[in-house]
């Protein structure tokens, strides 16, 4: 956080966008990013039941176990972290 | 065939109520008096009442071969006029003798009279014999009325001066006072005289004296007797001796007011002396119709209205009663019976001839109840007339000018431009009468424009010189005025000869003279002004010398001939004339031609004045003061400034007050007005000391000493430096006096010093001085405060920003609360100290303390005095100039929203002189971008879309606007019009607007930030995320963190904002999968 915006209004956003899961800062690797990014995605199929019907009839499969699928995949969307395998 | 009874019918037809309504208003409209208004606001002063007075006289044709002398001709008038003089003067003396009588009677009542006085009383008696014996032989033509043929002289001669009357009144006074009547004998009116009966051509007109009317006269016998019943009354004898106060009238016909005209008829006498009301006809027969008929005109006109056998009448009366008939016609005629009568009398006039012509129309133009335009229209009938006449005029010019000259002084502008067509004259000069002389003296001025003064120069020379009467001389110079101010600058050929002809009356012995002849030459002066000084030289001494003998009118007249003689005269000239001291104002005004030298000034001038003048008394009273300081400072022009300071220098020493002052102002004003280069080293020692003395010395709180004192010092210059280090001290200490009243003279005293102190180059001094005064900033008398300020900036501004002590950078702190004191000396004195720091010397001063005194000036936009909201206004503009004027206009912006009025306005004057210094490319966007446009914006709602395009290019200036408050308000507005228009199509233009909202996001400044990515916001509401999504992605992996804060900061606004509709947009990263990372999002490559 810059200096200059630390006795701003701005400072409680950015404490405030800190609360969220899914937002990012400066730090923020790649892998965490898109981890993000597919956990949303995944989540988003999962909401929409247009697109879990959507899915359920391409992969062929029911939606009950489409649903469950894509909450089993947002464990490790990406799969493990790179500096873990490192 | 018809029936034999008719059909019923209506009893009776009437006409409809409006229209009889109509014929009962047009009635009362022709009932309506003429003339009603104007003979209300017609009211004549008795001096043109007099004119009913005045007797004309037949006068001979000089022209006509008469035989010897005729009479009335021009000896036989002046014998006549002659005549009256001495009748003049002798009933003056009997007057005068009456009255002396009645005194004496009073005293010893009844007491034989003295032998001297019955002896007194024959001589005069004897004079009065061989008066009206004189007159007898004149063949009793005294006193003719005109048109009176050879009427029997004693029938004629019953006036007042008739020899039993003045036999009778000088017999009177010998009665004692018992039985003296208690009226006034002597003068009767013409009244008295008793009416001719004109059995021949002639007509006697009697004028009316004025007051008479038919209400007041007496009633006659006649009326009595028909009033009275015939038995049981007897009429008593009156005692002996008894004398009426009136002489009985012996009226053949009672008259009946105005004037009346003795008829053959005795059908119009009954009918007038029954005094019955004349139904007054407008249709008389033979005339046809009139706009009108008075009562007075029936008189007048009742020959004419009878109808009698016309055959009876001589071809005179004929003639008369056709002139009559046509005269009628033009004065009451309407306009078009008028137009043919004035036709047709001229046209007739030879026909005619001369003497019916005048006997009608003159006497019907002395009538008294003649109306403006009645007479106007005679005044013409006589102009034609008289331009057909030609000669035959001759026999009644002096009629005809009596008639007319009295219009010469008439206020209506228009008789007196009627009175100028008649331009003959004839000499009535030395009237014992005043009045006469007046009209004569006038008539004759128009006379001589007339003919040209060439031709009337001989005889003004006789008249002026005349040695008959002294009336006659001053007639011939009022002539000779009138003339002057009639023809203005036409006498200047004549102006020699004019002037030779009333030089002679300024030594006359008669005091009426000699001021007539004063006021013609001011005339003369005047008119010939600027030329024709030589002309008077004969004059000019006898004008001065005057000035010495002459009091009164007499003397204002001399003045005045004087005063307009002396702006003609050459530069030489003036010199000899200036010796008289008459007052101040003449010393001045002569100080001030040309011509004088100053030597004559020094010699013989100066010595006498400064004894005369410059005492102490003269400082007291308020007016002479002034008088004599503005003349010496006339003098000095002459004679030189070390002259005069010269003389008056000790006087600053002197121990009152008020002289003092009055020394001082004329010291200042002289050096002020010719400089100082004159006074030399001794003087300049004695003046720098005096004035330093009175200045100490002053008890009142008088500008003139502290004027005075700059002025000097100011015009002195550098040779005051000498001296300069005793003045500061004076100063110095008296900075450090007790006296508040002290304190403010002497700070007042340095900002007058200030550059003269520079001028001798003593910085050191001034140095000194601004530091006392900076300490003295804590001054507690505000008016004393307002000095110090102002000497204060005196020294700044003349020291310069740079070497000022103390350095602006502790001084203007120093001002700033000083800005708060309230009254407004201070104010204006302290602003204008900053104004002018703020213009020269800003960078020396850090821009917080600028901002400070920003806020400070806001309070005096609205002071009361209009200086200083200027001068607030003015170090607005030169502040703005030193910081750029965001930070000002910031304030002034801020400032336009509070409620009071007045500091609106004044905002909105600093803003355009922001504006004016800064340029007003500056000013405009802030103006238009600021609070007013985004609230606009904020309101107006979806409404937005329609002006987004046409503000898009203003906004796309303030948006690249170098100053962050532009791009700020910028933004502040695109994010109103972004959140309006979202989803009303205006993506193209919102997103161009983007385009150059979006490099701002790097902006420190927490308010442009903040407004900055609220403008983002919004635009992720109308563009929606994904597009802002590709902004972002930019930036969040930048190599540079500070890069990365902002992107990461505005993904995150972003993702919370609209996480799950991001989804679509994140990129596809599959191929920067490795080993067993893998970024490919498989469900959404799914196909079907």
């Amino acid at each position: 956080m810059s200096s200059e915006l630390r006795y701003t209004a701005n400072t409680q956003l950015e404490h405030l966008h800190a609360r969220y899961t899914g937002t990012g800062h400066a730090d923020l690797t790649k892998y965490e990013w898109l981890t993000h990014q597919h956990r949303d995605t995944l989540s988003s199929i999962v909401g929409h039941p247009t697109l879990t019907s959507y899915l359920a009839i391409a992969d062929g499969e029911s939606i009950g176990r489409v649903k469950f699928e894509m909450t089993e995949r947002m464990l490790r969307p990406c799969g493990p972290p790179p500096n873990l395998k490192d | 065939m018809s029936s034999p009874e008719p059909p019923r019918l209506l009893d009776s037809y009437t006409a409809p109520k409006e229209i009889l309504q109509e014929f009962a208003d047009l009635a009362d409209a022709e009932n309506v008096v003429l003339f009603v208004e104007t003979a209300k606001t017609r009211q004549l002063a008795d001096y043109y009442h007099r004119r009913f007075d005045r007797v004309a006289l037949d006068s001979i044709d000089a022209f006509k071969e008469v035989g010897g002398e005729g009479k009335g001709g021009y000896k036989d008038l002046m014998r006549r006029a002659r005549l009256d003089q001495e009748e003049a003067r002798v009933k003056r003396a009997i007057e005068e003798k009456q009255r002396e009588d009645e005194a004496k009677l009073k005293r010893n009542l009844d007491k034989t009279p003295p032998a001297s006085e019955i002896q007194d009383v024959a001589v005069e008696l004897l004079t009065v014999k061989e008066l009206t014996l004189s007159r007898e032989s004149l063949g009793a033509t005294r006193k003719r009325r005109w048109n009176i043929s050879n009427a029997d002289p004693n029938t004629v001669d019953t006036g007042e001066w008739s020899r039993e009357d003045l036999i009778s009144s000088v017999l009177k006074k010998r009665r004692c006072r018992w039985d003296a009547s208690p009226a006034e004998p002597a003068k009767r009116s013409r009244w008295d005289q008793t009416p001719v009966v004109a059995d021949t051509s002639m007509i006697p007109i009697v004028m009316t004296a004025p007051g008479v009317s038919q209400d007041t006269r007496y009633i006659s016998d006649e009326e009595l007797d028909a009033i009275l019943p015939t038995t049981g009354y007897v009429i008593v004898t009156p005692p002996p001796g008894f004398i009426s106060m009136v002489q009985p009238r012996k009226l053949q016909t009672p008259s009946v007011g105005g004037f009346h005209i003795q008829e053959n008829s005795d059908v119009a006498a009954v009918r007038a002396a029954a005094g019955l009301a004349l139904e007054l006809p407008t249709d008389i027969p033979g005339i046809g119709n009139l706009a009108f008929f008075k009562p007075a005109d029936a008189q007048y006109f009742a020959r004419v209205m009878e109808e009698e056998d016309e055959t009876e009448r001589s071809v005179y009366e004929m003639k008369e009663r056709k002139v009559m008939r046509l005269l009628l016609k033009i004065k009451n005629g309407t306009p078009p019976v008028r137009k043919t009568a004035l036709k047709q009398i001229t046209d007739k006039a030879l026909e005619l001839g001369a003497g019916p012509l005048f006997d009608g129309i003159l006497p019907l133009l002395m009538e008294r109840t003649l109306e403006d335009q009645e007479r106007h229209l005679l005044v013409k009938v006589i102009d034609r007339v008289m331009y057909k006449l030609d000669d035959l005029v001759r026999p009644y010019v002096h009629k005809i000018l009596v008639v007319i000259e009295p219009l010469l002084i008439d206020e209506d502008y228009y008789a007196r431009v009627e009175a100028h067509m008649i331009s003959t004259m004839r000499p009535d000069i030395d009237h014992a009468d005043e009045y006469v002389r007046n009209t004569t003296a006038r008539a004759f001025s128009v006379v001589a424009s007339a003919l040209g003064i060439y031709s009337v120069l001989p005889f003004l020379k006789a008249v002026c010189r005349s040695k008959k009467s002294w009336q006659t001389r001053h007639t011939g110079i009022r002539i000779i005025q009138q003339i002057a101010i009639m023809m203005g600058c036409a006498i200047l050929p004549h102006l020699h000869n004019l002037v030779d002809c009333i030089a002679r009356g300024l030594s006359d012995e008669q005091q009426k003279v000699r001021t007539m002849t004063a006021l013609g030459l001011a005339a003369l002066a005047e008119a010939a002004a600027p030329y024709g000084i030589e002309s008077f030289a004969n004059v000019l001494k006898p004008l001065w010398l005057g000035i010495h003998l002459h009091r009164g009118k007499g003397l204002a007249a001399f003045l005045k001939a004087v005063g307009f003689i002396i702006p003609l005269m050459d530069p030489e000239l003036a010199s000899d004339y200036t010796n008289e001291r008459i007052v101040l104002r003449v010393v001045e005004q002569c100080a001030a031609t040309e011509s004088v030298t100053s030597a004559y000034i020094k010699h013989d001038i100066l010595p006498d004045f400064f004894k005369s003048f410059w005492v102490r008394r003269m400082a007291l009273d308020r007016r002479n003061y002034r008088q004599v300081v503005e003349t010496t400072v006339e003098l000095a022009q002459k004679a030189g400034v070390s002259e005069i300071v010269g003389r008056v220098v000790n006087e600053l020493k002197d121990e009152a007050e008020p002289y003092r002052g009055m020394v001082m102002e004329t010291i200042s004003k002289v050096v002020a007005a010719l400089g100082a280069s004159d006074i030399d080293e001794r003087l300049e020692l004695k003046l720098v000391d005096g004035i330093i003395y009175s200045f100490q010395e002053q008890t009142t709180e008088d500008q003139v000493m502290l004027d005075g004192f700059g002025t000097v010092v100011n015009a002195l210059g550098i040779r005051v430096k000498p001296y300069l280090t005793h003045i500061v001290s004076t100063i110095l200490w008296r900075l450090n006096n007790k006296s508040a009243k002290v304190r403010q003279q002497a700070a007042d005293l340095t900002t007058r010093l200030a550059v003269v102190i520079k001028q001798c180059g003593e910085d050191q001094l001034l140095s000194k001085l601004g530091l006392v005064l900076f300490e003295l900033l804590g001054e507690e008398y505000p008016d004393t405060l307002g000095s110090i300020i102002a000497a204060e900036g005196a020294i700044v501004n003349i020291v310069g920003m740079t070497h000022m002590n103390p350095p602006v950078k502790d001084l203007l702190p120093r001002m700033t609360p000083i800005l708060r004191n309230r009254r407004e000396k201070v104010q204006e004195a302290s602003i204008n100290l900053i104004g002018r720091i703020a213009d020269r010397g800003a960078e020396s001063v850090p821009a917080r303390e600028w901002m400070r005194i920003c806020f400070e000036l806001l309070g005096l936009l609205k002071a009361d005095k209009k200086s200083i909201r200027r001068a607030a206004v003015n170090s607005f503009g030169y502040i703005a100039k030193s910081l750029g004027p965001q930070d000002v206009l910031a304030v002034l912006l801020t400032n336009l929203r509070v409620q009071e009025r007045s500091s609106r306005v004044g905002s909105a004057i600093a803003i355009a002189i922001v504006a004016e210094t800064c340029g007003s490319f500056t000013c405009i966007p802030a103006i238009l971008n600021e609070y007013p446009l985004s609230f606009v914006f904020e309101y107006v709602g979806p409404q937005s879309a329609y002006y987004c395009d046409s503000i898009a290019t203003m906004l796309e200036d303030a948006l690249t606007d170098r100053d962050l408050v532009h791009r700020q308000t910028a933004s502040t507005i695109v994010k109103h019009l972004a959140l309006s228009v979202a989803g009303l199509g205006c993506e193209d233009s919102m997103l161009h607007l983007m385009n150059l909202v979006w490099p701002n996001c790097f902006e420190m400044s927490p308010h442009v930030i903040g407004a900055v990515i609220d403008a983002i916001e919004a635009m992720r509401v109308t563009l929606g995320p994904g597009v802002l999504l590709s902004y972002v992605l930019q930036g969040l992996f930048h190599p540079a963190r500070k890069v990365r804060e902002v992107y990461w900061r505005i993904y995150n606004a972003l993702y919370l904002g609209a996480a799950d509709a991001l989804v679509p947009y994140y990129p596809d990263l599959g191929e920067l999968s490795e080993g067993k990372v893998v970024y490919d999002r498989h469900p959404l490559q799914v196909f079907i």
